[in-house]
């Protein structure tokens, strides 16, 4: 299989944000049917002073080893994909994501994250939301660096 | 160094491959027994159902688990306790017919939420110590045991020929059958095994088959050992963990059991239905975390394992060297840690359970084997951890290669490490002394530091050499004092007070020397000198937080209690302490890291719906090991004189010893016993030697004293009626017992302290029944 080499992340516009959060109750939609957002949504834009920032799955991949079931692969296309009937609910990723960008809904055991799949981007009324592309190497992280510290 | 994120299928572990025919070897097998088994519901923890197996007469049958097993046993080791209790006679001994090997989970047991929550429990009679054995272990058989439907398998009598049990939640059928064409050392077996029962020839459903195994070393000495296996996706290989201590793949060899294999059919993160599964992920997580931020900074387990420990007890005095005759070496060094790390392959998820992110389960791969059957071939060697380099350092293998070498034909033949490296430095310093030589130990030269007398000598155990020495020496240290003093060889008190055993198992790989409490840890414990129950030595030695007897006392009563409750629930202790909060110095009792017992609390409570304390944790304990304890009395043993610790594992037994650490001891005979400097200055090394060993052999016993009082026990460290009753243990059979042995223990005046008390120092009590009053 030839690997991929660059991967769509969402890129954020801080200034065009208005908070509305549209975009979250698109990700809710297209992970648990439900338009509820917040917990239930991969992407998260918190307030912040007078602005908004996103918080999100920049599809680094630290968690890919971290798997012990390969339930999380990246996808042809690049991105971090967790594959829910092969997970067994460990969390392992989800306490691991040095950003907390693996998410963990109460309806279900099995985390949830972004898939870049532009909904959020076409729900934003804004345009404050894009999908740019980054090569993996230049965002990707392993587990494993060094001998402690 | 290997680059992580590497695609599963595309990890290349380098090993040598092997092509089985599977179809043709399993053609082979005749089915001795079928029974099926419907479906169960796992609630809240519990399938509520055991399985029963009796080898010679091929019956299969269902045990229900009532709700007062739960309440008096809690699960695991205990139900394993409960079911031998039935099933056992107090004259069985591990090769009479009714011995079992049980395999328990535990309540918590399977839990992919909270790191370290896949052990099974293992008991069965020891060849070693005629008591019994528990031992815990991780890889996936445990929770695929208690997904297809079981909390407990109890096998029972032997079968005629060699035969696996395949416990198949697929089919919903249980199988005795004879498998005679498979091979019996574990890394082959292992996978044989995993390849036959896979539904599909994916690494997935390879994963989803677990195989209990023992190598031809576990038919051939007292130190076999059980293989658990966890087939690593990445790797491609059955990997393994050790239920090691105390010969139980000794038993399942002697049972004729080439293998047990679990096979689930699915599961997820909620398969044990847990009462309250949002708790069980935010506790969860929350140690995940935690293992995230702070494992790098505090034990490195993620990086090295447990083999972190090593450069520590070399510096504090703790690593045995050369049979425990020192506590670190000039040589220790070139096993530190980062010689493992550069060897271990780092890429991975290195938990033996799912979901265990303390990840401590290292491999080499590719490890180029450099002696015996497999010589040439390249394999994954699980391991070593702390305890097996510790074995190198206690035997002078200052190579780590050749501490693969020892570890990988250690799991293959099915060895356990602890036992057989801790025997063979043993055996090396009587070597040393003269008292063995080559001519006694069938032409091997098994002097400290012969890596290649090692394995050979490994190798004819496996190969069930008849040689006298081989015979008696793979049978572990205490046969081979009672041999050397038989023989007439050697000193007999020499003999006695190096070999380290206890109760007839060998001790496990920590210096005692300066550390009263850490003695108790060892010899006042139920299975023999293991470290599980205790590990006070910083607490004592370093750190001298518990100065008295008392204060040591509390300490060997609470964390023994504290550590049994892991094995009743299926559950690993590392999580607990090798990992610490970031505010865990600052709480009022760190030892005993209260926020992480306060998880347990919570994690308990959420599989299982119930709502104890803190308290009510060490008392669901305190049942068991009182009831572990009593069975021990039960089966004749179990009393003050089997609390006895070789003199090597309190102090100096030759005078190399004492002039190496001169000036500690010579200071302790003027600070702790009250000698002048001149005094002590004139004396010659034996002199000092012998005061010594007095002093502390006294101390030994006042530990004792203190410890059985503390616990409920009558002088000579036997359980009490009045304590059983007091924790809800009214089983009249075993209570009478108890008393029966108390008023015989009173007529032959074993009902007396066994430390001598004088000026002004006091024992635990003046009473003579001190227990009979409540």
């Amino acid at each position: 299989m030839q690997k991929a080499k660059t991967v769509k992340i969402l890129r954020f516009y801080p200034k065009k944000c208005t908070g509305c959060l549209e975009c979250e109750k698109a990700c809710s939609q297209i992970h648990f049917k439900t338009k509820d957002g917040g917990d239930k949504s991969a992407i998260r834009i918190i307030r912040k002073d007078n602005s908004y920032q996103m918080h999100v799955c920049d599809q680094r991949g630290l968690c890919l080893d971290m798997c012990p079931v390969g339930a999380l692969t990246r996808r042809k296309n690049g991105v971090v994909w967790l594959d829910k009937d092969t997970c067994v609910g460990c969390q392992a990723c989800v306490g691991f994501c040095p950003i907390g960008a693996m998410r963990k809904s109460e309806v279900r055991i099995e985390p949830f994250k972004c898939i870049s799949c532009g909904s959020c981007v076409r729900a934003c009324p804004e345009n404050a939301l894009e999908l740019v592309e980054k090569i993996i190497d230049d965002i990707k992280e392993v587990v494993y660096h060094n001998q402690g510290v | 160094m290997v680059e992580g994120q590497i695609p599963i299928e595309d990890y290349e572990t380098g090993n040598t491959k092997h092509t089985w025919d599977t179809k043709k070897i399993r053609a082979a097998h005749k089915i001795i027994t079928e029974y099926k088994f419907k479906k169960g519901e796992i609630k809240r923890g519990y399938t509520n159902r055991t399985l029963y197996v009796n080898l010679s007469n091929g019956s299969i049958k269902e045990k229900p688990v009532t709700d007062e097993m739960k309440k008096k046993f809690t699960g695991g080791r205990g139900f394993g306790l409960k079911l031998l209790w039935d099933s056992i006679k107090s004259t069985t001994r591990w090769d009479s017919e009714e011995n079992e090997l049980i395999i328990t989970t535990g309540p918590l047991c399977g839990t992919t939420q909270y790191a370290g929550s896949g052990k099974s429990l293992c008991l069965t009679i020891s060849p070693s110590t005629d008591i019994i054995c528990d031992s815990n272990v991780g890889g996936f058989f445990g929770p695929y045991l208690k997904f297809v439907g079981f909390d407990a398998l109890e096998i029972q009598g032997k079968a005629k020929e060699d035969v696996i049990i395949v416990i198949d939640g697929e089919k919903r059928t249980i199988t005795i059958e004879t498998a005679p064409d498979e091979k019996t050392d574990s890394h082959l077996l292992n996978e044989q095994l995993t390849y036959m029962y896979a539904s599909e020839d994916t690494d997935k459903s390879r994963q989803k088959v677990s195989v209990v195994s023992a190598g031809r070393g576990a038919e051939h000495s007292f130190w076999g050992c059980l293989n658990f296996s966890f087939y690593d996706i990445r790797r491609k290989v059955p990997r393994m963990k050790q239920a090691g201590r105390g010969g139980l793949g000794t038993v399942l060899r002697d049972k004729k059991i080439k293998a047990i294999v679990a096979k689930v059919e699915r599961f997820d993160g909620v398969s044990n239905n847990p009462a309250d599964p949002i708790t069980l992920v935010k506790v969860g997580t929350k140690l995940h975390k935690e293992i995230r931020d702070l494992d790098r900074y505090q034990c490195n387990m993620r990086t090295v394992g447990t083999g972190h420990l090593v450069e520590i007890m070399d510096e504090y005095d703790l690593l045995p060297t050369e049979n425990y005759r020192f506590g670190s070496f000039p040589k220790a060094s070139k096993i530190y840690s980062p010689h493992f790390y550069n060897l271990f392959t780092k890429v991975i998820h290195d938990g033996c359970w799912h979901g265990c992110t303390m990840a401590c389960a290292k491999t080499v791969d590719a490890f180029t084997v450099m002696t015996g059957p497999y010589k040439g071939e390249k394999v994954t060697v699980d391991g070593p951890e702390y305890e097996t380099i510790g074995c190198g350092s206690n035997m002078g293998l200052w190579d780590p290669l050749w501490i693969l070498e020892f570890n990988f034909y250690c799991d293959t033949y099915g060895l356990d490490t602890i036992s057989t490296g801790t025997a063979i430095a043993f055996y090396m310093e009587m070597y040393e002394y003269g008292i063995l030589s080559k001519e006694r130990c069938g032409g091997l030269e098994i002097c400290f530091g012969n890596a290649e007398a090692v394995l050979e000598f490994m190798h004819r155990i496996a190969r069930g050499d008849k040689d006298e020495f081989i015979q008696v020496a793979s049978k572990g240290v205490r046969r081979v004092k009672d041999w050397l003093i038989k023989k007439g060889w050697g000193d007999k008190q020499l003999v006695e007070d190096t070999g380290m055993e206890s109760k007839g198992l060998e001790y496990s790989e920590y210096v005692t020397k300066e550390s009263l409490a850490m003695q108790g840890g060892y010899g006042l414990t139920l299975k023999g000198p293991q470290h599980d129950e205790a590990w006070l030595i910083f607490m004592d030695m370093v750190n001298n937080a518990i100065p008295t007897f008392g204060d040591k006392a509390e300490a060997l009563h609470y964390f023994p209690m504290w550590r049994t409750w892991f094995g009743l629930n299926g559950l690993c202790k590392l999580p607990w302490n090798d990992v610490e909060p970031i505010d865990n110095a600052e709480t009022g009792e760190p030892a005993k890291v209260p926020g992480h017992v306060q998880n347990y609390v919570d994690f308990q409570n959420a599989v299982t719906g119930w709502n104890v304390d803190k308290e009510e944790l060490i008392l669901q304990s305190e049942r068991c090991y009182n009831w572990q304890r009593a069975m021990n009395v039960w089966l004749g043993r179990g009393c003050r004189k089997d609390d006895w610790i070789p003199y090597r594992s309190m102090g100096p037994v030759t005078e190399m010893e004492y002039l190496s650490r001169k000036e500690r001891y010579d200071k302790q005979l003027v600070e702790k016993l009250g000698l002048s400097e001149k005094d002590v200055e004139k004396m010659d090394t034996k002199k000092k030697i012998n005061v010594l060993y007095e002093y502390r052999q006294d101390q030994y016993q006042k530990l004792a004293d203190a410890v059985y009082y503390r616990r409920g026990w009558t002088h000579n460290g036997v359980p009490t009626p009045q304590k059983m009753k007091q924790l809800g243990m009214d089983d009249s059979r075993m209570l009478t017992m108890l008393q029966k042995k108390i008023d015989k223990d009173e007529k032959i005046g074993l009902n007396v302290w066994g430390g001598t008390y004088s000026g002004g120092e006091k024992s635990p009590s003046d009473e003579s029944k001190y227990w009979e009053k409540g």
